[in-house]
């Protein structure tokens, strides 16, 4: 267990120097000049060339890799080009935010796709299979802006029941923070159900089949013991591969799903960031971005070995 | 397979039958219309024996071991009864009938490598039916794996009880699931191909522990095979089947030394002998049987065995050979049995 742990971590790291390399020189990449975007576009050219020299854009790339890296590893992210905001401490600021709405969505997503797919599973071929499906393939479809526009539409502007836009942090006001942050999770958490339910249902099916599921049966145990201890614990094996995965969607969905409802979270953040060529805020971003996605997925590992002892245990027969 | 034929003295058995099967028939539905799978097999089993299910691939033995604790699926439409201790098992509600599988019928299934669940170590998969039809508290049922474990004859129990399926060998899993078979004393225990996917040498320990635990405990089983070794090993009393009927039955020397049936002459003419072995070489082939098993689409009014016959006449395609004695105890549905020449 141990050396299987010490394994993913060492991989993890790997993962994450080889990111911070690709977000330096794809954020590089960005068509534009960051100078230029900081001083205006109007600037005389020895403006320009001051931004240059202090932000150090005239170093060679390979120089301006190595000091992003050591002073990324200290915590330092670097100042806003454009506000001159220590990037960490705007991060630290968003961050919550993103995570809340994030949490929320994977919980209304777990909360719909879970039981919708193992009932799916379990009554095949009947009406609530069908209409499960249906939902699947509808929740898998609609592109979150039109869902976020439709629930503004309907919800918010003409029964109005909820607040259409707007942030209040949890702890000033829980309930008018959650009634602001209920429409975006119901956004970001429709496809994520989606996608949870048709991978509980084939998970749920196959398991339901296996021999081991027959046993339990021969040993007299109820249905519900039968499904809930024998045959979900070995389908959740699947699904939380998916939901690893899944991360980037919700992140890649929370850009848009925060412009839509005004939440100053990541994804506005972002969006703003690439806007002015804010390369420490997009950098800085980025790689939180992917820390967070590769501690997800250690985290989903972890959860395998968990889940199936034959990775947690080794040696024996087979 | 060259084991000899045992000639044993029937056990003692009380009066009634524990488990009398009557005319069982199963009729699976499918997309391409009903399947006849088991069309009207009735057996005895007294308390201590031991009766074999004998036939090739299809023919209708699992499905029949399936249905008396109705296991099947529920696409499986069956009738009949299935008496065990004088109750149907097939009027029981599903809830009585849980109560009765895995207390007083119990299953050891053909794969021991899936049969036993990958995330749950084998303690728990054995205390798992004592805490549900013996109400033991966790810590007494986990003591009672350990003793389990240890009458299937596994080494270091106290060590294995807390292992993972994949931690142990076939032989040993498929120990640990006649364990959990019998961890509450079953009356009858069904064994379906128990040994045919494990290596030889593991077989006979695993036939030995069931034989003592028919020697010891009591306990009768219904032994599902093809391998005619295993039932000359083990069973008292043979049931052959082919194609979903009962085509003979007989105690089981009466059965190896006169086979009425075609069908049952020709499964015995395919099981290699030594001396046959040495003639292998002269070019001599064992005997087979033409022909495959028919798929099951309908229940004919004829003798099924008819088109891959030897002895087939008119009379053969004309109507369904009744079950009947052709010698003292010993009925074959044929029209013309006896011994192969």
């Amino acid at each position: 267990m141990a050396s299987y742990l010490l394994r993913r971590v060492g991989t993890s790291a790997l993962v994450l120097l080889l990111a911070s390399i690709v977000v330096f020189v794809g954020v590089r990449a960005l068509p534009g000049d960051a100078a230029v975007a900081l001083a205006g576009e109007e600037s005389d050219p020895v403006a320009i060339e001051q931004i240059r020299e202090k932000y150090g854009l005239n170093d060679p790339v390979p120089v301006q890799y190595f000091r992003y890296l050591g002073n990324s590893l200290q915590g330092d992210l670097g100042f806003s080009t454009r506000t001159g905001l220590d990037v960490s401490e705007i991060i630290l600021d968003r961050l919550p935010v993103t995570l809340e709405l994030a949490l929320l969505s994977l919980l209304v997503g777990l909360l719909i796709g879970i039981p919708a797919g193992i009932l799916a599973a379990l009554r095949r071929g009947t009406w609530i299979d069908n209409t499960s499906n249906a939902f699947g393939l509808l929740g898998l479809s609609i592109p979150n802006f039109w869902l976020g526009l439709v629930l503004i539409l309907v919800v918010s502007v003409q029964a109005g029941l909820l607040p259409a836009s707007g942030y209040v942090p949890f702890f000033e006001s829980p309930v008018a923070n959650l009634e602001r942050m209920l429409l975006p999770a119901i956004v970001l958490g429709t496809g994520l159900s989606a996608v949870l339910m048709r991978q509980m249902r084939s998970a749920m099916l196959e398991t339901m089949s296996a021999d081991y599921v027959r046993t339990a049966r021969s040993k007299g145990l109820s249905e519900r013991q039968v499904v809930l201890v024998h045959a979900l614990r070995n389908s959740l094996v699947t699904v939380v591969t998916v939901l690893g995965l899944q991360l980037g969607a919700l992140i890649s969905g929370a850009v848009i799903t925060e412009q839509i409802f005004v939440i100053p979270g990541f994804g506005k953040l972002i969006v703003d960031g690439v806007f002015t060529r804010d390369y420490p805020v997009i950098q800085g971003v980025a790689l939180v971005t992917v820390c967070g996605y590769v501690l997800v997925n250690l985290l989903v590992d972890l959860t395998y070995s968990f889940l199936n002892p034959r990775i947690r245990v080794s040696g024996g027969a087979s | 397979m060259t084991t000899p034929v045992t000639v044993r003295a029937p056990q003692p058995s009380g009066d009634y039958p524990l488990l009398s099967v009557q005319d069982l028939r199963v009729r699976f539905a499918t997309e391409d219309g009903p399947v006849f799978a088991v069309n009207g097999v009735s057996f005895d089993l007294r308390a201590g024996e031991i009766i074999a299910l004998v036939g090739e691939s299809g023919c209708g033995k699992s499905v029949t071991a399936m249905a008396v604790p109705g296991l099947l699926a529920p696409t499986a439409t069956v009738t009949g009864r299935v008496l065990l201790a004088g109750r149907d098992l097939l009027e029981l509600t599903p809830k009585e009938l849980r109560a009765v599988r895995g207390k007083e019928i119990s299953f050891v299934f053909q794969e021991p490598m899936t049969s036993l669940n990958p995330a749950f170590t084998v303690g728990k998969q054995i205390r798992e039916v004592l805490q549900r039809h013996e109400g033991l508290s966790k810590k007494a049922a986990q003591a009672r794996a350990v003793e389990l474990l240890q009458l299937v004859r596994i080494p270091a129990p106290e060590r294995r009880v807390d292992e993972y399926p994949h931690q142990l060998s076939g032989g040993m899993r498929q120990r640990v699931m006649i364990a959990i078979a019998v961890a509450c004393g079953p009356k009858v225990l069904v064994a379906d191909e128990p040994t045919t996917a494990l290596d030889v040498t593991i077989q006979a320990g695993v036939l030995d522990i069931l034989r003592d635990l028919r020697d010891e405990l009591g306990t009768a089983i219904v032994l599902i095979t093809h391998d005619l070794g295993v039932v000359a090993d083990l069973a008292d009393r043979v049931v052959v089947m082919y194609a979903g009927r009962p085509v003979e039955q007989a105690e089981v020397h009466e059965l190896f030394a006169h086979p009425q049936h075609p069908y049952t002459n020709g499964l015995l003419g395919a099981v290699p002998h030594r001396e046959q072995g040495v003639e292998l070489v002269a070019g001599r082939r064992l005997a087979e049987i033409p022909g495959l098993v028919p798929a099951l689409r309908s229940d004919p009014d004829e003798c099924v065995f008819a088109p891959r016959c030897s002895r087939r006449t008119d009379v053969c395609t004309s109507r369904r050979p009744p079950l009947e004695p052709v010698r003292p105890g010993h009925p074959a549905a044929c029209f013309h049995p006896g011994e192969a020449s």
